[in-house]
């Protein structure tokens, strides 16, 4: 880049004063304009672009909410019920927000699903994915720190379990958990310091959120095909194409988001967080929210303390390394008809691992988790590096847009042509 | 690699029907959308205003009995100062004798208090919100003898009128009612 | 578009089978207690509250339950909400009295309730309440109806559910038998034990079952003051995203015309 005033081709005068000098006009419309675009994205692709929506929706809420609530452990409980039936508007807040999380958590669950059937994490994509790894990590934190504040009977020993998982760790680990806590007990002083990083923590996600999209657009959207655009034929620019389909994905989502709030707000959490915290008193069943469950199911499968501590951060951990352990050239599961049923199975052995998370830590769910949770892992550490070996995947389409014009139906020919003239 | 894959904008010839009316779907689409951004920015915005509990009435109840001819007392209501003052029968002259012409904020004594001796207040400059001094005997007063504002020197006569000074209006007067003789009830 | 469907069809099958795997997680424990289903007034999209079933309900709290359980995040001038006037709201909030000062000379003095005033507490705190009750804690009912899994069908349930303990069961001394309690043992005796209990102002029958309805009404009402704006926004929220759908369905197969 040279030094000197941006060239700009704007034609509206105080557009192109501003752009010249930083040209931020220029960068949306390279972004976010004209940005090639694969042609043939499903409705999956919707969810990144519905992620960042919630994100900002979690972030507006937030904000507002924190103006009237008090982290104090007296307090705290009735200030969030001052907020329910006081502060106007303050039920929509606070059930948007509370119900916002459960909906990010499914949003970003299926991007997941998305990435990893559709091969999106594989070169030249690897940063790419480890960023929203990242994010998926960062998003876990700020949902556990977030439930604590309002200090019910499920946040008080939320918190207590989930930080206890750390004296799990020999020798320095009672440190750890005494450091985290400041003090003897989740007191006080957790409850403040949970507040401040539950505040702090959306706007790290919004940074990586933005290092996750900076190196999308150097690589490119993967795609439904898993093959790389090879010419003006196989994309499309973002506006006005996926602007207008990302807003159907977006409209709908708000009608599964507003369904919850308004009719069904206390469904995703549990009665028990109504009750206020008694540090005396433990609920019969402690149940984390219900997007923790596949993991708090691979801690609790695991008889061994340190041993269920490691294998849950494992099994996140283990989605770091995953563009290393896939050992297959073909990105697409669609042209993967062997991993297809093996992925098909980890998919249910983690809505397996979701289910018993939510029951008792009693048998048959003890075996079942483990029966899940060793497939869990098997598929990533064993299964995948063979089948990069072993499978003979279908035949790849030459490009694009050819399966594209042959899927299409029977359109104009005039219609088709168009995007390509100036090809 | 990016810019050799930059695809190009179907091209459109003369703006055909097809065209003028995805402009028309894509304008109500787009006002609707605007309709509702705008409606849920509502509650954002009113959740900012004062909440029920704050709204519910306060009222704070004062006991006159303890006050001296001459003497005042601050009580809190709604997280405000609010000045109520036992006026001497000179003090009660002085307010009346003012010819209205004199008063940056018209209006008569008459119409400030309940019963003349009892001057009720909120004691908040009508400047820039500080509190002005005059309660205590040891208080600078000013040239009216009313109160002094210490911070931009707004100066009020004894029936909080504003004489002098920035200040554009007179100490307001909250609403209140006597329960019986020797109380009132504020709010 | 094979990918696309299957991938589309586990997601969701999964998500259903987990979604209803995770409904009821305290059942499991303590054996399957089947509520009998209640129908209120305030179920269902279109729900609203019941305010004379809701204004019943609050006679029966306030002359059973208010001798031991508190609502702490109520204040009587909520009760407005229930169709009561503010004469009337002031006359019921009159009869309490409140601890308010310190005074100009420091002293705590008592003094007759007001609208503002939060409903008056039974005992001065959880210590006090647990030595009247034989150790155990009459929880506060703010929000009650929300803190138990079925909600106000568990409350109903739960006050119509006294009953002899089946035989060969040993009670816990001071004990009850509930059989919609989980684990079946309640301290609290059976609050609503004879039908006319409370003679009801607007000649309603007060049987078991219908101060045990009425004060579930309440109690939810507490709980949920909200619920019916919420609900009424719900629907019309849900009827503009609707339209805003089709019209941006629309414009997306219009903009995608020339290339499908």
């Amino acid at each position: 880049m040279s030094i000197g005033l941006h060239k700009s081709d704007f034609a509206n005068p105080v557009i192109r004063w501003v752009d010249s000098r930083l040209p931020i006009f220029t960068m949306m419309q390279k972004e976010y304009g004209t940005f090639p675009t694969p042609r043939n994205f499903n409705y999956f692709w919707n969810f990144g672009a519905l992620a960042m929506i919630n994100l900002l929706i979690m972030i507006a809420t937030g904000i507002f909410l924190a103006m009237n609530y008090t982290a104090h452990t007296g307090m705290a409980f009735d200030s969030v019920e001052r907020i329910m039936r006081d502060v106007n508007y303050g039920w929509l807040l606070r059930y948007a927000h509370a119900n916002g999380a459960s909906m990010f958590f499914i949003v970003v669950y299926i991007h997941i699903f998305r990435g990893l059937y559709y091969g999106s994490y594989k070169a030249p994509r690897e940063l790419l994915w480890m960023l929203g790894v990242v994010i998926f990590l960062l998003m876990m934190a700020t949902a556990f720190m977030g439930y604590v504040l309002p200090w019910g009977q499920m946040s008080f020993w939320g918190a207590t379990v989930i930080t206890n998982l750390f004296s799990a760790f020999p020798l320095v680990g009672e440190t750890i958990v005494t450091w985290l806590w400041g003090g003897f007990s989740v007191d006080n002083p957790t409850l403040n310091r949970f507040y401040s990083l539950h505040y702090l923590m959306p706007f790290v996600i919004f940074g990586v959120v933005f290092l996750h999209v900076a190196a999308l657009h150097i690589t490119g959207s993967n795609n439904p095909l898993g093959i790389d655009p090879k010419g003006p034929q196989d994309t499309l620019p973002f506006h006005p194409y996926y602007t207008a389909k990302d807003s159907v994905g977006i409209v709908a989502y708000l009608a599964v988001f507003a369904l919850i709030v308004f009719f069904f707000p206390n469904a995703l959490g549990h009665p028990d967080n109504y009750i206020p915290a008694n540090p005396l008193v433990t609920p019969p069943h402690i149940v984390p929210e219900w997007y923790f469950l596949p993991f708090y199911a691979i801690l609790r499968a695991v008889p061994d303390k340190l041993g269920g501590v490691l294998m849950m951060f494992g099994s996140i951990a283990i989605l770091f390394v995953l563009p290393w352990l896939d050992t297959s050239p073909v990105r697409s599961m669609r042209f993967r008809p062997l991993a297809r049923p093996f992925f098909a199975v980890w998919v249910v052995s983690f809505f397996v691992l979701l289910w018993c998370g939510g029951k008792p830590a009693e048998e048959p769910y003890v075996t079942i988790s483990r029966v899940a949770a060793a497939y869990y892992f098997l598929y990533f550490l064993v299964i995948l590096p063979l089948l990069g070996r072993l499978e003979r995947p279908l035949p790849l389409p030459e490009s694009i847009s050819l399966p594209v014009l042959r899927g299409g139906g029977p359109l104009p020919a005039g219609a088709m042509s168009k995007p390509m003239e100036k090809a | 690699m990016a810019d050799s894959l930059a695809p190009t904008a179907p091209q459109h010839g003369a703006p055909q029907d097809g065209e003028t009316r995805r402009d028309f779907l894509q304008l109500v689409a787009g006002s609707f959308a605007a309709v509702g951004v705008g409606a849920m920015v509502w509650p954002f915005i009113n959740s900012m205003n004062p909440a029920k509990d704050v709204l519910a009435v306060s009222t704070t109840d004062v006991d006159l009995k303890p006050i001296a001819a001459g003497a005042a007392i601050t009580v809190v209501w709604r997280g405000k100062p609010v000045f109520v003052r036992s006026r001497t029968e000179a003090e009660i002259k002085a307010a009346r004798d003012v010819p209205m012409s004199e008063l940056k904020d018209p209006q008569a004594d008459q119409d400030r208090v309940k019963k003349d001796q009892w001057l009720v207040l909120i004691g908040i400059c009508t400047h820039l919100g500080c509190i002005p001094l005059g309660q205590k005997a040891t208080d600078e007063r000013g040239p009216f003898g009313g109160y002094f504002c210490p911070c931009h020197g707004s100066a009020y006569d004894t029936s909080g009128r504003v004489r002098q000074g920035p200040a554009p209006l007179n100490l307001p007067v909250p609403t209140y009612a006597f329960t019986s003789d020797t109380q009132i009830r504020i709010g | 578009m094979v990918g696309f469907r299957s991938l589309k069809a586990l997601v969701l099958g999964a998500g259903l089978v987990a979604g209803l795997g995770v409904q009821a997680p305290a059942l499991a424990a303590g054996g399957e207690i089947h509520l009998p289903d209640t129908r209120f007034s305030f179920d269902g999209l279109f729900g609203h509250f019941d305010r004379a079933s809701a204004q019943r309900g609050f006679q029966v709290y306030k002359e059973v339950c208010s001798s031991c359980h508190g609502m702490h995040q109520l204040s009587y001038r909520n009760l407005r909400d229930l169709g009561l006037s503010e004469n009337e709201v002031a006359g019921i909030a009159a009869t309490v009295q409140v601890m308010d000062g310190p005074n100009d000379e420091g002293q705590f003095v008592e003094r007759a309730g007001r609208a503002s005033d939060r409903f008056h507490a039974p005992f001065p705190n959880e210590k006090a309440a647990r030595a009247a009750n034989n150790g155990a804690y009459p929880p506060d009912l703010s929000v009650i109806a929300k803190a138990r899994e079925g909600g106000a069908d568990y409350l109903h349930a739960l006050l119509v559910g006294y009953e002899e303990p089946p035989a060969g069961m040993q009670l816990g001394a001071g004990m009850h038998y509930n059989k919609y309690f989980p684990g079946h043992q309640i301290a609290m005796p059976a609050p609503l034990n004879s039908d006319g209990q409370v003679e009801f102002h607007d000649g309603t029958k007060s049987t078991i079952d219908q101060m045990a309805r009425d004060v579930s009404q309440f109690l939810t009402w507490a709980a949920e003051p909200e619920l019916e704006q919420r609900k009424a926004m719900g629907v019309k929220i849900i009827l503009f995203l609707t339209v805003l759908g089709g019209l941006a369905y629309a414009v997306k197969r219009k903009v995608w015309a020339d290339v499908h």
